[in-house]
Parts: structure tokens; C-alpha cells; sequence
């Protein structure tokens, strides 16, 4: 490819940063010194632009080793990789991790989304405008940013350390005051302030289900050393694997179809038929990609689970890489998630030495591997085709379905992806058989559920329950709503789910009892607003987060969540023009159009809970609220 | 596979490459070969740099390598080639260290581009002037055909040779008869006395049973005064021909000099007569040709402007004025009178031509489609196959004009995107990416020699000096330097190449000058100071 590079040159730092990941240039053609033989010959072509894929962790590498991507780093970056030096832009400034302009090397990510908000982070955020300035200002080498959902809710108000001055890396901490952020940015006297903060290494116990007994999902958590693959195996690891083996691939698609068992990302879409789809492609290579790029507001479930059982994940993964007939998996995993990232990477590196991943997977005569890829702040990368975009080391834009996965996803190849969660489910199948887990919960809705308790509860956490328990079960376990408080609403599912209300509580939990009652389980989120909470500005919040996040591609989303945003502010602000009545009629018609016609998932629900609230909650009835 | 030999498509050929970017992106492996590495190269899987004028040990090494490594696909050169033993005994001394040697391309590099191309499914070898405008430019263009016949990548869907054709009608002209030894439809003149005799009758004219001159041999007539009368039609040999003081000087010697053409260039500027002729793209009716053989029709839009006439009428008009009435006829008469006496084109009426989109010669009657591979039929048998295809024995023979401690620098000349050619037809429209001439070199030699980018130096072969602006180029080796003819108003290149030329196709070696590089101001080698070495007045500085 014939690059048009720009004069500004990488630093030693940024060269180094590079070639950390890509190793030494080879010659003086990719950014090497220029030697004779260069005069010669040169090798690029193909085999260059096939590494295009390595565009995100080589930004990753420059972004936490310098705190920015300059424009020397991205030409660079776009000489040893053959990308035009726009295109490897345009990827740079897509992801909210990465920064094109220089900023300081420590950033203190507050999330201010709807389940910290109910937890004082506007609080934390005018501390730290006191103690740092006004977001982005540096402050002796530190700054800090609003944040949208950090996935940390059940620890809420939740901050991102990116490049932790006290710890050399990226540290989450839960339950973040003003001194424990100040102290993880390096600044301020460590000793001074010893007491007890959530770092993300010392608040597991704390985030696990803290009433009734742990379901299947959830058995090791807690329990097995997430660091040590002897300890998972002690506790089971690798017993479904080789039930897996003696089952053969179809054998393992047999039990999957025959345990009913629908995917827990979002989309309820049975397992056992994608797996069958993709094993049957003639097309090789296939892959298997397991989505952790858990970012809806109020979800945290995935993280957990990475953080306390990695090798579950990969042993889960392994599993549908064998039934697939797929040689390489990719876990993706959000940015934001630091610690699940070590444990996922040394979850892998052990089983990797020990033979569970590789040429011979543990000595049956099949091969796997897993390459772990880390997201860099974009919620859109959920969305199953933007993930295969990101992988490729794209913009993490949606694609057009049809073509879908099974036939053209990851490197247009066929492809089956599923969440964490319902991954982990199939190590239970194989426990048990596929029938018996279908005898679990309901028979359109089998197996056990993880969700995801945060907001005002008494007792924020992950529960795992069986399907078919109903939503005030489910809340009461969490001891309801804190301080005896009355309950006001719940967010159902997540942002792009939907506002219930105290009289709904009797919703059985299933998949086809949340569609009678026009909701969706979503990701799990089950996040409770008591009577204090505004929740004009909840909805706001959920308005913000989806401008912010929409990709931009399409026209229907881009230009639909700005508006619908403008709608509701001058309803919040009782400025409507041409009175309230014309301003809900607007944002029907923008939910209207925002479900016909984007591409994908994130337009079609953005309007959906703000929807659920006006019909629901009856936000606007009495105009100008606020 | 797509090898470019010679080749800077991307820039000369920018909508053939758009082609080829297509093959890239559905899979096919690009192999550039050129001394630069030029935008096109950057596209390549493997770029091998030779040394200007090596092309023949280049190939050769990699036939060598192709017999060596049994790679030769010999079912179809025993049944469609001979001469296969004389060249595999030939190109024995070629081997791989020879050809590093020689090249300059380390020998894996073009192990490795032999045993590519013999082992692809589908190849394409497709070359530019690289390759031709070399004082051995035939022996270039063989040692390439011989690499198709070893592995058979000719008259096959996806596999052949292509010559990259620099105008959309450079075919036409040649199948037309506008070379010296042919007659339309290539039918020699002097061997075949059959066609000659078809051409007398349709013509009422005796025809001259020998070959006549082409270009080159036209200068050294006009040097030996046996032309004294030149009529130049759409050519601007001023500033196109090597050697451009000699070129000049021979024009002007000219007894009588007439120029049809459609700008004033500077051949016109100097001619007795100039006849403004019309755009054929635009402005007349009539067929081109492309580089895949397809003959086209081109249907008129609009009259030309002011005095200018259609060119069928200019050639009439000075017929009748000769005494010789040659009618009124239409560009589908004359095509028509063409088809009657061109057997490969004979198929091809007008009506037929619009209705299939155009017609791949050879095309014998209205119901042959025409031929989609020229030379498919070397996979036929019997009287189909036609007469075989020679495997020619060639010897590298290095350029004319000799490196040595005066003149160190290998200068080699091409074009830009941006440009075409003297800039005749390019130069009215302005352009973001055109930057003017300059002296291209590579970062080592600007530092060797003290230069900064946009510094004018002096630049000196055997023949002329130019002053032209230095730019730095990391495309170019040490030892290499490049220039374009695009502006021979201001930087007159030509006055520097040297006219050493092939006598078999008469093309000059513009590919390959000794040249000097010095500083304005330093002292010029003759002794005068450098301000007077700027750019002669007879290269049309005014």
C-alpha cells in the first residue's frame, strides 16, 4: 500500500512501545534504520496488511506506556502495520481509552452513570473538580473524566485508574472517595490515609451473592484460587472438557440443543442451534469469539465471573471451540476491566504451558488456542459484528446483517460468538446432561440466571437464581430496598432495557414472561431507584450515554439519540417548543425511526427505556418537572 | 499473481491498476520488479530492486532457476515452444549468485519469485517501459515471453503477458499499419507478396516491397540528409526524443517540416505548415484500440473547434491537392476498406462492433466473437495451434552509457501520475499533486553530495547539462536518481539521455543515463561559471 505518512516522527518511548508488540522492524521500508539491502528488496503486501488486526493492542501499548497517541506514534503505527495513517486514526479517536491529544499520563475515569449516580458520584465529581480543576486539567501529571458505566455498580461510586501512578497500571476501585482516587493517582501522602478502599483485587467476596446458596454458575466463585489452575481443577476445572471429548463435537451440540439453552448477552438466541450453524460451514478457518465486552449500564455479572474463574471462561471456551470445529478462539474483553484482563491472561498462559490450549489440547488431538483482546472504551463493541471489527483492528462499527456471523464474522469467516455467561452455562450442561439442566427453571427458560443487583438495594451483588423466581423474590434476597425506603422504579435489563414499577414486581423472571409483559431480562440488570432518586435525571443519564455512544454511522442513531436527548432536556427544563405534547409526539417518531432503521442493536433500543419511563413512570405528565 | 516488471501502473496506468487492486483485494499476490520502489511497488508482496538495464540476467536467472528446481511445465513446451534446450543450455551461467551480482537482488528474492510464478494457478506478466525503452528493449521483452512459455501462463483465463499500453490507442496505430515494416492487419511488407499484391489492387498503387524507417532510423536519415521532409502527425518528437540537442537541430535542418496536431507543441512551433486536427476522443468518428485488443468505437460529440478539420478530411484534402481524388469518405468507408484487406479484422463491421461492446482481433468473419486470448491456440492442436513459439535465447548486455568515476549516477527517466508524457496534453489542467520537475535522489546520495530538498544543482551526462531542483526520494538507492519528461519547458531531461537505440524496435535508452550531480556553485566541469549553465534556448526555453 502506498502510504502517505505525515513528517512528525515516534519517540525512542513510542518506538519502543510499538515494538514491544511487533517485535523489531525488519527492515528500513517499515520504519527500521535504512540499510543497503533495502535498496533491493522489500517485503510487504499481503503479509503486512494481514497484521492489521494488532492496530489495538499496539495503540494500547503506546497509550499506557506514553498517555497519548501522538501523531510520530500513529504514523509509525501505521508504517509497521501498512494502514494509511488516517484509517489507523480514525481507529485511535474511535475508543474513549486512547487519547490523540496530549493529556496527562494518569487519568482518573469517575463514572457518573445511573447506578453510581444514586451512590454520590456527583459528589465525587465536585471533590475532585475541587481537588484537580475541571475535568481534563492536569494536575502534577493527573487528571480526571466523567465516565459512563465502569461495570463495577455493585461497588458504586466506581472509578478507572488508567495508569495508576501508585500502581504502575490500570486499577479499578469501588466505593471511590475522594482520597483513595487522589491516592491512586499518585498524588498525596500514601500513608496517610490507610483506611480501607476497594481496589478491584480486595472487594470480590464483598460483590458475591450475599443471600441464599450459590447456583451452579457461581460454585467455585470464591471458593477456587482464580490465579492457580490447580486449584480450579481441585474444584472440578476440566471435567467438562473431557466429558466434552468422549462426547464428540456433535455429541456436545446434542446435549446444548437438549438443555434449551438460550443466550444470556441479550438476545435470547438458542446456543445449540449457532454452534450447529457454524460447525456445519464448509468455509475453513471457523472461530469462536466469546463476548465479554460486558458494557451495559448496570451490568457487571461477566466481570465477576472473569475476575473469580477465569479457567471456567477458557475451559467453557475450549468447549465451543471443539463443538465448532474452531482452531482459534478470541476473548474479547472490555477496556475497563483490568483485573479480569490479568486473570483472564495468566488463566490462559497456564493452560497454555499445561497443555489445555494449543496444538494438542489435552492430548485428544485437536488444537485451540485463545488470543485475549481488550477493548479501549466503546460500548458499541458489544454488538457482535462491531466486536469482529474491533478485533480486525477496525473501528468498532456494526456491520449490515445478513451476512451473519455463522457465515462472514470474525476475518469474514464463519464464526460463533456467545457471552461469558451462557458459555458458562455449558460446563453445567455437561455436568449434568442436557435434559437435566432443561429441568431447571422453566421449559422455555432453563438453567439458572445471573443478575445483577445495584441502585438504592440494600445489598448490591451478583444472585444467581433459578428461571421462574419472581422479581420481588429476587429484590427481597437482596434486602430489598435500603433503608426501608419505598421503592420507586427499576431498571429492567439495562439501559437499552426498560423501567418497571413497584406493582410489576410479581414478573416472574423468565425470558417469555419478560416478552408477555413487553420488558427484556437484557443483560441481567436489576438496578432499584428508591422515592428520593430523581428520575428525570436517571433518564437524562440514559439519554447521554447512548448519544455518546452511538457510532455514528448510521443516520437514524446518530442524528435520533442527539435528538431524542434535546427532547427530553426541554421537557426536563419545561421549555418545550409548541408545549409538551409536541415534544413526546417527537420522541415517539425519533423511537420510531430509531427501531426501523439502524443498523444495529444499539439504535434500535436506545429509545426503549427512555419509552418505558414516559409511558411507565409518566415522567412529562405534569410539564416542566424539574 | 500479478508480476509488474517495468512497471509503475499505479501512477502510468492508474485505471488499469484499479484492476489489479481488485485482484489484491480478492487474493492475488503482487510481485513488482523495478529499480525503484515506486507507489506501485509499495502495493507488492515482494519488491526486487535491480540495477537499471538487468532485466535479461534478472529473467534469465529466474528461467534458470524454473528448469533447476523442475518447476517447467513441460507438457505444454513440448507441445506449443521450441528452442527449449538451446535456452536451458543458454542461461546455465545465469545462476542465482550471478544474477545477485549483476542485479543487485539478493538471490533468495528472486528464488523466490520463480518458484512463485511457476507455481501460481493463474499469472500475469505485465511490463511498461521499463522494459522497452532500453538499447536491448526486444531482447527485455523476449527474456519475459520465455518466462510464460516455461510454466505456460499464456492463452489461459487469468494467465498471459501484458504490455501496457501508454495511450488508448497505441495498439490501434501499430495494427493499422503505422509502424514501418507492416501493413494494416500486420502483413509484412516485404515477406509477404501475397498480401502486397491484394494492397496494390485495392490501392491502384505499387507498393514498395521494403521496410521503411522507424522513428530512430528517420534521425539518422535526417543526419545523413536522405529525409529531408518530415509530416508529423500527433507526435511531439522536439522534446520526446532522446538526446534532445540533436533532436532539435535535425528538426530544424529540415527542408520542409509539416505538424498535424491538436495544441501547438513545440514540434509545431518550428514546422512550415500546421494543420489543427480534431480530438479524436471527441470530435470524429472512428475505432481505437486497446492494449487487450479490443477494438472500440469512438463516436463524435461535437465539431472541432475554429479551422480545425477531422483528420480523414486533412489526409484527403492533401491527396486531392497531390492530384489524387480520394472521395469524401466516412470513418465507416475507410474502416469498411480496412476490413477488406485486414483478415484479423475482417469481422468486425460497425454494427457489430456496438452491439458486442467491441471486438478482441483477430476476428476473421461477422460470425467469429472475436479472440478472447491471443494466443489460446497454443493449447490447440493440429493446424489450430498455429506455428509454435519460439523460446529465444538473450544475453544480458548492461546500458550504453557507461558509470565511471565522472558520471557515477545512474539516472533513469518515467512519468507521474499527475502528467503525461511532454506535458503537451496534461500540462493545460492544473493538479494538487503536481510538484514541477526535479532531480530525484536518494536520501545517501543527498547527503553524500550536500543537498537539500528544493536546492537547485546542476545536473551533467555526456551528451547536456540541466539545472533542476533536488528532491529527496526514499524510493531510490544510493547510485540512483530519477527524472520525468514532463516538463521540458523548464527542465529540459532529454537534453541528457542518451539515443542509443534497439536496432530491432528502434526505442531509445531512456531508461538509462550516467549522469553527474553538482552543486550550482561549484565550478561547471567545462570551466564556465554556473549561471551559464542553464537550460539551451534550442530546447525551448523561450
Amino acid at each position: 500500500m502506498d502510504l502517505h505518512l505525515l513528517p512528525a516522527s515516534a519517540t525512542d518511548e513510542e518506538r519502543a512501545a510499538v515494538d514491544g508488540i511487533l517485535g523489531q522492524p525488519e527492515s528500513g521500508w517499515v520504519g527500521g534504520s535504512r540499510t543497503e539491502l533495502d535498496g533491493h528488496i522489500a517485503r510487504g503486501g499481503r503479509a503486512a496488511r494481514e497484521q492489521r488486526h494488532l492496530l489495538l493492542p499496539v495503540l494500547h501499548a503506546v497509550q499506557s506506556r506514553v498517555g497519548w497517541i501522538s501523531e510520530g506514534a500513529l504514523g509509525y503505527v501505521a508504517q509497521r502495520l501498512t494502514i494509511p495513517p488516517a484509517e489507523a486514526y480514525g481507529v485511535a479517536s474511535f475508543y474513549a481509552l486512547f487519547s490523540t491529544e496530549p493529556r496527562p499520563k494518569t487519568v482518573v475515569h469517575v463514572c457518573d452513570d445511573i447506578a453510581c449516580r444514586v451512590n454520590g458520584a456527583e459528589d465525587l465529581c465536585a471533590s475532585l473538580e475541587r481537588e484537580f480543576g475541571p475535568p481534563g486539567s492536569d494536575r502534577d501529571g493527573a487528571t480526571w473524566l466523567r465516565s459512563p458505566c465502569l461495570g463495577m455498580c455493585e461497588a458504586a461510586p466506581a472509578a478507572l485508574v488508567q495508569n495508576g501512578s501508585l500502581a504502575g497500571h490500570d486499577v479499578s476501585v469501588g466505593v471511590a472517595r475522594i482520597a483513595d482516587l487522589v491516592r491512586e493517582a499518585g498524588l498525596g501522602d500514601p500513608s496517610e490515609d490507610d483506611a480501607p478502599y476497594w481496589r478491584s483485587e480486595t472487594r470480590l467476596s464483598a460483590s458475591m451473592q450475599r443471600g441464599g446458596s450459590a447456583g451452579p454458575l457461581l460454585t467455585r466463585v470464591g471458593k477456587a484460587d482464580p490465579t492457580s489452575l490447580d486449584s480450579y481443577r481441585s474444584h472440578g476445572g476440566y471435567e467438562a472438557l473431557r466429558t466434552a471429548v468422549a462426547l464428540g463435537p456433535e455429541g456436545v451440540i446434542r446435549e446444548v440443543k437438549d438443555a434449551n439453552l438460550l443466550g444470556r448477552g441479550g438476545a435470547a438466541f438458542p446456543t445449540g442451534v449457532k454452534w450447529e450453524a457454524v460447525a456445519k460451514q464448509p468455509v475453513r478457518p471457523h472461530f469462536f469469539v466469546c463476548n465479554a465486552d460486558e458494557s451495559e449500564p448496570g451490568t457487571f455479572k461477566d466481570r465477576v465471573v472473569m475476575e473469580a474463574d477465569p479457567f471456567a471462561v477458557v475451559e467453557a471456551l475450549t468447549i465451543a471451540g471443539y463443538a465448532t470445529g474452531s482452531e482459534a478462539g478470541y476473548l474479547y474483553i472490555r477496556g475497563e476491566y483490568p483485573l479480569a484482563h490479568e486473570r483472564l491472561r495468566n488463566a490462559i498462559e497456564q493452560c497454555r504451558a499445561r497443555g489445555f490450549l494449543g496444538a494438542n489440547v489435552m492430548g485428544e488431538g485437536f488444537a485451540f488456542d485463545i488470543e485475549l483482546r481488550r477493548g479501549a472504551g466503546a460500548y458499541i463493541a458489544g454488538e457482535e459484528t462491531a466486536l469482529f471489527n474491533s478485533i480486525e483492528g477496525k473501528r468498532a462499527e456494526p456491520r449490515n446483517k445478513p451476512p451473519f456471523p455463522v457465515t462472514h464474522g470474525v476475518f469474514g469467516k464463519p464464526t460463533g460468538i456467545n457471552n461469558v455467561e451462557t458459555l458458562l452455562n455449558v460446563l453445567e450442561i455437561l455436568r449434568i446432561g442436557g435434559p437435566a439442566f432443561a429441568r431447571i427453571g422453566t421449559p422455555d427458560s432453563t438453567g439458572t440466571r445471573l443478575f445483577c443487583l445495584s441502585g438504592c438495594v440494600e445489598r448490591p451483588g451478583l444472585y444467581e437464581i433459578e428461571f421462574g423466581t419472581t422479581l420481588r423474590e429476587l429484590l427481597d434476597q437482596a434486602g430489598g430496598v435500603r433503608e426501608g425506603r419505598a421503592l420507586q422504579a427499576i431498571l429492567l435489563g439495562g439501559a437499552a432495557g426498560a423501567f418497571v414499577t413497584p406493582d410489576d414486581l410479581d414478573l416472574r423472571l423468565t425470558f417469555e414472561d419478560a416478552r408477555a409483559a413487553g420488558v427484556s431480562l437484557g443483560s441481567g440488570v436489576v438496578m432499584a431507584f428508591d422515592d428520593t432518586v430523581d428520575l428525570v435525571d436517571i433518564v437524562l443519564r440514559i439519554a447521554a450515554f447512548f448519544r455518546d455512544e452511538s457510532c455514528g454511522q448510521c443516520v437514524p442513531c446518530r442524528v435520533g439519540t442527539v435528538r431524542q436527548e434535546e427532547a427530553l432536556r426541554r421537557l426536563a427544563d419545561g421549555r418545550s417548543n409548541g408545549g409538551t405534547g409536541a415534544d413526546l409526539a417527537l420522541i415517539d417518531e425519533i423511537a420510531q425511526v430509531m427501531r426501523d432503521a439502524s443498523i444495529c442493536g444499539l439504535g434500535q433500543t436506545a429509545a426503549g427505556a427512555v419509552q418505558s419511563a414516559i409511558a411507565k413512570l409518566r415522567l412529562f405528565d405534569g410539564a416542566g418537572s424539574r | 499473481m500479478i508480476v509488474l516488471w517495468g512497471s509503475n501502473a499505479r501512477e502510468t496506468h492508474p485505471i488499469f491498476f484499479h484492476h489489479v487492486l481488485k485482484g489484491i483485494r480478492n487474493g492475488a499476490r503482487l510481485y513488482s520488479v523495478d529499480p525503484r520502489r515506486t507507489s506501485s511497488a509499495q502495493w507488492a508482496d515482494l519488491w526486487l530492486g535491480l540495477d537499471v538495464g538487468s532485466d535479461v540476467a534478472l529473467a534469465n536467472a529466474v528461467g534458470r532457476e524454473i528448469i533447476a528446481a523442475g518447476l517447467v511445465n513441460q507438457a505444454f513446451v513440448d507441445h506449443a515452444t521450441t528452442g527449449f534446450d538451446e535456452y536451458r543450455d543458454a542461461v546455465q551461467p545465469y545462476t542465482l549468485e550471478y544474477a545477485e551480482r549483476t542485479t543487485g537482488v539478493p538471490a533468495e528474492a528472486i528464488r523466490e519469485l520463480a518458484h512463485a510464478f511457476a507455481r501460481a494457478d493463474r499469472a500475469q506478466l505485465c511490463w511498461t517501459l521499463g522494459i522497452t525503452e532500453h538499447h536491448n528493449a526486444v531482447d527485455n521483452v523476449l527474456a519475459l515471453i520465455n518466462l510464460s512459455l516455461l510454466t505456460g501462463h499464456i492463452g489461459r483465463y487469468g494467465s498471459g503477458l501484458q504490455p501496457l499500453r501508454g495511450q488508448n490507442n497505441v495498439q490501434g496505430g501499430g495494427d493499422m499499419g503505422a509502424i514501418p515494416n507492416k501493413l494494416p492487419g500486420f502483413q509484412d511488407v516485404e515477406k509477404d507478396a501475397e498480401a502486397r499484391a491484394k494492397f496494390e489492387k485495392a490501392w491502384g498503387t505499387p507498393i514498395r516491397a521494403d521496410y521503411g524507417w522507424h522513428l530512430s532510423e528517420m534521425f539518422e536519415a535526417m543526419e545523413r540528409g536522405e529525409l529531408t521532409t518530415a509530416y508529423v502527425v500527433g507526435e511531439n518528437p522536439a522534446q520526446s526524443e532522446a538526446d534532445q540537442h540533436r533532436a532539435m537541430k535535425l528538426l530544424l535542418g529540415l527542408e520542409h517540416l509539416v505538424v498535424q496536431d491538436i495544441f501547438l507543441t513545440k514540434t509545431a512551433e518550428i514546422a512550415d505548415v500546421v494543420l489543427p486536427a480534431s480530438a479524436t476522443w471527441c470530435e470524429a468518428e472512428g475505432t481505437v484500440t486497446s492494449s487487450e485488443r479490443r477494438v472500440q468505437r469512438v463516436r463524435k460529440a461535437m465539431d472541432p473547434p475554429g479551422n480545425a478539420r477531422d483528420d480523414i478530411w486533412i489526409m484527403g484534402e492533401i491527396a486531392r491537392r497531390l492530384g489524387h481524388d480520394w472521395g469524401d469518405p466516412t470513418a465507416e468507408q475507410v474502416w469498411d476498406e480496412c476490413r477488406s484487406l485486414s483478415p484479423m479484422h475482417a469481422g468486425m463491421s460497425y454494427a457489430r462492433l456496438e452491439e458486442l461492446n467491441g471486438i478482441q482481433w483477430p476476428c476473421f468473419d461477422e460470425n467469429d466473437p472475436g479472440a478472447q486470448f491471443l494466443h489460446g491456440r497454443l493449447w490447440l492442436d493440429g493446424d489450430e495451434q498455429g506455428p509454435l513459439a519460439p523460446i529465444s535465447v538473450v544475453h544480458h548486455d548492461p546500458p550504453v552509457d557507461e558509470l565511471t568515476d565522472e558520471y557515477p549516477i545512474r539516472l533513469t527517466t518515467g512519468r507521474r501520475l499527475d502528467s503525461y508524457n511532454t506535458g503537451v496534453q496534461s500540462g493545460g489542467f492544473s493538479s494538487p499533486m503536481r510538484r514541477g520537475e526535479t532531480l530525484d535522489v536518494s536520501p545517501e546520495d543527498a547527503e553524500r553530495h550536500g543537498l537539500q530538498p528544493g536546492e537547485r544543482v546542476r545536473v551533467t551526462s555526456r551528451r547536456g547539462t540541466v539545472v533542476a531542483p533536488v528532491r529527496i526520494d526514499t524510493g531510490l538507492r544510493p547510485g540512483l536518481a530519477f527524472m520525468t519528461l514532463h516538463f521540458p519547458d523548464d527542465v529540459a531531461t532529454n537534453l541528457l539521455t542518451i539515443d542509443a537505440t534497439d536496432p530491432k524496435s528502434g526505442t531509445a535508452e531512456f531508461k538509462a543515463t550516467a549522469i553527474r550531480i553538482d552543486k550550482l556553485d561549484a565550478p561547471a566541469a567545462n570551466g564556465q561559471p554556473a549561471e551559464d549553465a542553464t537550460v539551451p534556448a534550442g530546447a525551448g526555453a523561450d
